[in-house]
């Protein structure tokens, strides 16, 4: 069952910035775009684990705090040489509220983020 | 018997329907139309000129008291309508009740007016409606007038620039980064605002308005901040709501505006809805283009006809003498989307068009819009524009020919007493000159005959551009390093242009330097910010989001996603409470591990994120700051004991070095800075491996510069021999300044002086006093701005959001 719940509004998120949400599968990154594009992506670089949500966020890309991989925000897929991807969840954004669709976050259907 | 139609609103939506209703079949209803203004239809979009004087309303009359006579419309004007009785059919207003068999709602918006105290004070007006504009006239035929604009937006900034057209003293305030942030990207907003400016109009972003301030009548705005601008009158244009109020009352299906389908039926089927106040699969229109279509679907809906309005996409203009600007489409940065940018510095043009797929999805253009209807049309067809990607943006004119521009073209646009040598004051004309006079031909003829060049270094890339824009072909300079992949300049260049061109924010660096990405990215983002707030202390907003995240939240980020704390030792020295003060802090948040640093302070690692502030709070009332430990800045001053005890000290080590780091601590720099003094040559605190060291001798001080001992390993160079402490703190500090100032970002001291040379160093430092204390000066000032202790800002609340999650969620597990 899809449902959607508010879990913010667009402004409590700086442009070209980050705040995460926990949840019980895990500690999930929502970011901002320079153009108010929201997106959400699990907290944690497929690389060496680090906390994508404080990194450089630059056009729909962020890049890793630790070792500087870069990734697509939309897909969650390493850009250039690297390999990997993090999770994405699907999210909405309407009148400035964020929308997440509780489904994706059950422990029940969703695999827990590995930490 | 001819069925009733009543409209309520007499607006551009509602004008529209009746046209085309009148045009299929003129008898088919018996028509009323009411109207909150006491006046018929006219286009409210020339409210903006008519505002600027360019028009009269004369002119911008749609339907005339003749047109309505002739149609038989029975015009109720002045009335506004209070109440919808749905099982009566009858709508209310001061005059009785009017009973109908059809119902069209085409009430539009109303202004928002933000709640703020004195909002209500004469002198707050909207920008709406006619009487809005009568009002902001009359205030302007004051002498030296002054307007204040909350709203940076499309109707705000065409109320602005109208005003300002009326000789009054215009203040815009935005509660925004920057203009227009719906319709426009930063590089946009940011020519616009030049524009803007550059008529006079102030303009004040991220403004939060705290009060409208007057004595009976407005006299001023209050902000947040504390500015307070004054004001004969305030223009609210903070943004537009749907007017529902009627529609709600009536128990009719409303969100944000009143919900139909697409023959712009409402929940009840009597009544119909068009216009502003309508929303139509989640969206609200606040252009005229889709409310046209609307019309015409409502007037074949109320005959019978079949219709369905479909949603458009709406390209924005902002309609202001001397301003082209064009905006349509989606032109956020996703994955997968590509973007094409041309930027015209000299002429002024930024043009940004987002593809996928090859079809364009959004466009921003400024400067020249002639393409900007070819875009937008080719955005709604969805055109395949793989065939002429390489030449689209230039435009539909472009046939062939001069294809990208001119990488040389930032330097060629630069007027001639622009100064490119900073050191020699030398100008571009000079060096022009020169090189055309003289036949010269190399970078080593241009440093002998102009010195341009010739002393620090950081001008070369411009000199060798000013070589191949004035010789062509017949230079070729050595390939300079791009700062990264959104740009051809390098390092020194961007810093040289940033000076020469007087650019004072991100955006405005991209576009005069004709950056290619519209965001830059992790690489230059930094750099930039740093050039900006070494170059514009006092100027220069700091971008926080373009600090890496060390910097951002004041502490250094482990491989965990924990960060670990080190406050501030001046000099190495410590006390009991200080030591207490830690110890108590490790106890209360449950540090797991505490060391000693090779920086003669003390870290503790693994706190969590959360925790930082409420550690910092702690911390801070013991008297700690940050040691800025995660900074390109001062870290720190290490000391031996020197003269206070030990047997071989020969001044007071501990003391000046204590001096030097409360002098120097809070200074951001292209990388870190790292000191030391000793007391004597024994050199206990390793101060000759250091970026800057002091060794302490019975005549004064050496002091020694250079020197690296992390992943090279050089011995310092002397700089030169001073007698007192104040000598050795101002020259310490104009050495300092002067890295500041020519360094490229990350580049330690070392290396700079290793590319620019020492002597050179050595001569502005310790020969040229006038130079040196210049540099001090220059240091001195940059400081008032950037000592401040960055973890009492933060224990006390600031970048809040930083600190917490946005949201915490255990709801239950779905049911089997
Ligand atoms: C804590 C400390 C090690 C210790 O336990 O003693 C340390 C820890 C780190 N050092 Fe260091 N350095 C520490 C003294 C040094 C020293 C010795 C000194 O300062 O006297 C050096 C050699 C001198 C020098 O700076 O060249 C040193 C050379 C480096 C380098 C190589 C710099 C270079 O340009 O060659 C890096 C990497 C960098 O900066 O890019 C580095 C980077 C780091 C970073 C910041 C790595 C990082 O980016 O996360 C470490 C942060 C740990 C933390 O969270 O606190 N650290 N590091 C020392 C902190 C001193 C302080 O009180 O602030
Ligand atoms: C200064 C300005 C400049 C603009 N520039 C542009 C532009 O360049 N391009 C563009 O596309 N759009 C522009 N617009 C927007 C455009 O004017 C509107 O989208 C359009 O007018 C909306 O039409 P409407 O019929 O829905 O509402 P309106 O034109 O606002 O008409 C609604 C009418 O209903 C009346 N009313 C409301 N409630 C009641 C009631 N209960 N009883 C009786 N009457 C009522 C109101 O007084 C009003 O006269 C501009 C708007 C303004 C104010
Ligand atoms: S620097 Fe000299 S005076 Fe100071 S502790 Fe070392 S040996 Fe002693
Ligand atoms: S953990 Fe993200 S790049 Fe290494």
């Amino acid at each position: 069952m899809s449902e959607w719940i508010e879990i913010g509004k667009l402004s409590d998120i700086p442009q070209r910035g980050a705040r995460c949400i926990n949840t019980p599968i895990g500690r999930i990154a929502i970011f901002r775009t320079a153009k108010d594009d929201v997106y959400a992506i699990e907290d944690r670089c497929p690389h060496k684990g680090g906390p994508l949500s404080q990194g450089i966020v630059h056009g729909a890309q962020v890049t890793c705090p630790l070792h500087n991989w870069v990734f697509s925000l939309e897909t969650g897929v390493a850009q250039g040489m690297d390999e990997g991807a993090a999770r994405t969840f699907p999210l909405s954004c309407k009148d400035g509220r964020i929308f997440m669709d509780t489904a994706a976050l059950q422990p029940a259907t969703a695999p827990p983020l590995p930490r | 018997m001819t069925e009733k139609l009543v409209i309520v609103g007499a607006g551009m939506a509602s004008g529209r329907m009746l046209e085309r209703l009148f045009e299929t079949d003129p008898d088919a209803f018996d028509v009323t139309l009411f109207g909150a203004e006491p006046r018929g239809n006219y286009d409210r979009i020339m409210l903006s000129p008519l505002l600027a004087g360019e028009t009269s309303f004369a002119e911008i009359v749609t339907h005339d008291a003749e047109w309505y006579a002739a149609n038989n419309v029975a015009c109720r004007f002045g009335e506004t309508v209070t109440r919808i009785d749905r099982e009566a059919r009858t709508v209310t207003s001061a005059k009785g009740e009017t009973s109908y068999d059809r119902l069209v709602i085409a009430t539009g918006s109303a202004p928002f007016i933000i709640p703020v105290a004195g909002r209500d004070l004469p002198g707050v007006v909207a920008f709406r409606d006619l009487d809005d504009v009568q009002a902001m006239v009359a205030a302007a035929e004051k002498p030296c007038a002054r307007a204040v604009v909350i709203g940076g937006g499309l109707l705000g900034l065409e109320a602005a620039a109208a005003l300002r057209a009326r000789g009054m003293d215009v203040t815009v305030l935005h509660l925004m980064d920057h203009l227009m942030e719906r319709q426009l990207d930063p590089a946009a907003a940011y020519l616009l605002k030049k524009n803007l400016e550059e008529r006079g109009i102030a303009i004040h972003c991220k403004a939060q308005t705290k009060a409208i301030l007057g004595n009976g009548r407005t006299e001023a705005v209050l902000l947040d901040d504390g500015t307070v601008y004054p004001a004969d009158i305030v223009v609210m244009a903070a943004g537009i709501r749907p007017e529902t109020r009627i529609a709600v009352d009536a128990g009719l299906h409303v969100e944000r505006g009143i919900v139909v389908d697409d023959r712009m039926v409402t929940s009840d089927p009597a009544i119909l809805a068009i216009g502003e106040c309508v929303e139509h699969e989640s969206i609200c229109y606040g252009l005229v283009a889709p409310l046209y279509d609307m019309a015409g679907v409502a007037a074949k809906t109320l005959l019978g006809k079949e219709a369905a309005f479909r949603p458009v996409e709406t390209a924005t203009k902002l309609k202001v003498t001397g301003v082209s600007l064009y905006s349509a489409g989606d032109f956020a940065d996703a994955p997968e989307r590509e973007e094409i940018v041309l930027r015209d510095a000299a002429a002024g043009i930024y043009k940004r068009l987002v593809l996928k797929d090859n079809q364009i999805l959004g466009a921003v253009l400024y400067g020249d819009t002639a393409d900007g209807a070819w875009f937008f049309d080719m955005l709604k067809k969805g055109v395949d524009v793989s065939e002429m990607r390489d030449t689209l943006i230039f435009g539909q004119t472009f046939q062939q020919g001069s294809g990208p521009f001119d990488p040389l073209a930032a330097v060629a646009a630069l007027p001639v007493d622009a100064e490119i040598c900073g050191c020699n004051g030398i100008c571009k004309g000079r060096i022009t000159e020169a090189i055309t006079e003289k036949g010269l031909t190399s970078l080593e003829d241009v440093r002998a005959h102009t010195k341009a060049s010739a002393s620090c270094g950081t001008c070369t890339g411009l000199v060798e551009q000013l070589l191949a824009l004035t010789l062509g072909e017949a230079y070729n300079p050595a390939a300079i390093e791009p700062m990264c992949g959104c740009t051809e300049l390098g390092h020194d260049d961007v810093r040289r242009l940033i000076k020469a061109k007087r650019l004072k924010t991100i955006p405005a660096v991209m576009q005069e330097l004709e950056w290619k990405t519209s965001c830059g990215c992790a690489k230059c983002r930094p750099a930039l910010n740093y050039y900006l707030v070494a170059d514009w202390p006092d100027e220069y907003a700091d971008d926080y989001q373009s600090r890496f995240i060390n910097e951002r939240v004041h502490a250094n980020i482990q491989k965990d996603g924990t960060y670990s704390v080190v406050p501030r030792m001046w000099g190495g020295v410590t006390s009991a409470a200080e030591l207490r003060a830690i110890a108590d802090v490790v106890d209360r948040f449950d540090i797991p591990t505490v060391k000693v640093t090779g920086g003669q302070r003390i870290d503790m690692l693994g706190i969590r994120k959360e925790d930082l502030p409420a550690v910092w709070a702690d911390l801070g009332k013991a008297g700690f700051v940050s040691g800025h430990a995660y900074a390109k800045g001062l870290r720190t001053v290490k000391t031996c004991v020197g003269s206070d005890w030990c047997r071989f000290g020969t001044q007071d080590s501990t003391g000046l070095g204590i001096r030097i780091e409360k002098f120097m601590w809070g200074s951001w720099t292209p990388a870190k800075v790292k000191m030391a003094v000793s007391g004597c040559p024994r050199n206990c605190a390793e101060a000759t491996c250091k970026d800057v060291g002091i060794i302490c001798v019975e005549s004064g001080f050496e002091i020694h510069f250079a020197g690296a001992a992390g992943l090279d390993i050089r011995g310092t160079e002397v700089l030169g021999h001073v007698k007192t402490e104040d000598d050795v703190l101002e020259h310490v500090t104009a050495l300092v300044q002067m890295y500041r100032e020519q360094a490229r970002y990350l580049e330690r001291i070392y290396k700079w002086a290793a590319r620019i040379g020492h002597d050179e160093i050595r001569r502005q430092i310790m020969e040229d006093a006038d130079r040196r204390k210049a540099y001090f000066s220059r240091f001195v000032f940059s400081q008032k701005f950037a000592q401040v202790d960055p973890w009492s800002e933060r224990a006390s609340g600031k970048d809040k959001h930083e600190f917490h999650p946005m949201a915490e969620f255990s709801f239950p597990q779905a049911a089997e």
